[in-house]
């Protein structure tokens, strides 16, 4: 009988967290780039982007991340082609950001004063310009807090990867249970180690909304 | 050539319907003791004594910044190490109240905080007591004020549940999963689900919207701040 220490647990712990990190960057950079997409469809007025995005924000914050994962894990294997879990989670944790992404910013842009959008026609900017010069950067400073305020909720989303035989620290969590019969223990560090990439985050995002809410 | 056959989901509409009803079961039970939970947090946190102010605060903290997921790994698998076993239904139905509990607490802060001041100065010049002053006069309205954001996070809990299949309780997605291991429509099977989890977060909301007023805050008049 091997006897596992609270380091041995810990240290298998952490090397899984990096995955789970990883796969956090890659929803938010992804979702982040699709959801400014999908938002600029939408500001262009593109004929029919309005009805199309609302209806895919709706999809995506209508029906549950896990279901959202198994269509992509089951899609791909309908389509024949054999995908490692990493793919399948990537894509459904990068559509599902993009929705919640999409919505955030869109509140932002809407946040910005009438005058703005009305002075900016009047300069003649065309639209790049506009939201280069005059609604971007303004946006922008709205967006920083529940954009921040969001990673929390991909963070935790990435969990669920664990479902669809993706291994980042709730996987390992299960396999590590396994291994040393302590589900107790080491759940306890799971949960201290998601905490842990939270609350940071959390408070961050707090403190800018403070900092926002003064300078208004 | 990809043939999608439905109609090897449709014939199990029995259990699907079985998973629904457990959903919005496990739903219900959660939502109404979720919510006592986060009245009860929301008042530890702006009035309690300092000691249970900070035991409401990283409660709060705590929940809020760890997956659904792990919260229920740790009650049905974790608990037994201390010698608390419990059912899947009842970790998954405890998970789910935890969780609602940590989000309503803050959602309703807020709520309560807009409170007025002269409603406050109002009920005590009537001689009302703390409690009163607290169930009838500050609660309805505060509820009220931040309904729709309370509505939003039922229905959040609401289809996190689907994470409780993996425990083995028996709701909607567990029972997807049950059909296809039996016919392979893995695709179907998860898309007829997803379609039931959607139609449920809309009517679920139209419910709620309803349900509130009704049962809660419409007997007050709208104070300032309101919806």
């Amino acid at each position: 009988m091997v006897d596992f220490t609270w380091w041995d647990i810990l240290r298998n712990l952490l090397l899984a967290a990096r995955w789970t990190v990883a796969l956090s960057l890659i929803a938010l950079v992804g979702g982040g780039l699709l959801g400014a997409a999908l938002l600029l469809a939408r500001l262009a007025r593109w004929p029919g982007a309005a009805t199309a995005v609302s209806a895919y924000v709706q999809l995506f914050q209508g029906t549950p991340l896990l279901m959202q994962l198994f269509l992509a894990y089951f899609g791909f294997a309908l389509l024949g082609v054999n995908v490692s879990a990493w793919v399948a989670a990537g894509l459904a944790l990068t559509l599902y950001s993009s929705a919640y992404l999409t919505e955030i910013w869109r509140g932002c842009v809407q946040a910005i004063p009438r005058g703005q959008w009305e002075a900016a026609d009047s300069l003649a900017l065309s639209f790049g310009e506009k939201m280069r010069h005059v609604i971007g950067p303004q946006a922008l400073r709205l967006a920083i807090a529940p954009t921040v305020g969001f990673a929390v909720q991909a963070v935790k989303g990435t969990a669920l990867a664990s479902v669809i035989g993706f291994v980042e620290l709730t996987k390992a969590g299960g396999m590590i249970t396994n291994a040393t019969f302590r589900p107790f223990t080491v759940y306890a560090f799971v949960a201290l180690l998601y905490f842990a990439l939270c609350f940071p985050l959390s408070a961050w995002s707090r403190s800018l909304e403070r900092k926002l809410r003064r300078a208004h | 050539m990809i043939t999608l056959d439905f109609a090897a989901v449709m014939v199990e509409w029995r259990a699907l319907l079985q998973g629904v009803a457990m959903t919005l079961g496990l739903t219900a039970v959660a939502t109404l003791l979720g919510l006592a939970l986060g009245v009860a947090c929301a008042w530890s946190r702006l009035q309690g004594p300092a000691a249970l102010r900070w035991l409401a605060a990283t409660y709060v903290e705590l929940i809020r910044n760890t997956p659904f997921i792990v919260q229920l790994f740790f009650i049905f698998f974790g608990l037994p190490g201390l010698g608390v076993r419990l059912s899947p239904e009842q970790a998954s139905v405890l998970a789910m109240v935890i969780n609602l509990g940590a989000y309503a607490a803050e959602i309703l802060r807020s709520g309560i905080e807009a409170t007025p001041r002269g409603q406050l100065e109002a009920a005590r010049s009537l001689a009302l007591s703390e409690w009163q002053v607290f169930t009838r006069v500050v609660l309805p309205p505060s509820i009220g004020r931040v309904w729709p954001a309370l509505v939003s996070q039922i229905i959040i809990v609401m289809l996190g549940s689907a994470v409780c299949g993996q425990i083995a309780t028996a709701e909607l997605s567990y029972q997807a999963n049950l059909i296809h291991s039996r016919n392979f429509r893995a695709f179907e099977a998860t898309i007829v689900a997803t379609g039931l989890y959607l139609a449920l977060a809309v009517l679920l909301r139209q419910l709620l919207n309803w349900l509130g007023p009704l049962l809660i805050f419409g007997r007050v008049a709208p104070t300032h701040g309101g919806h």
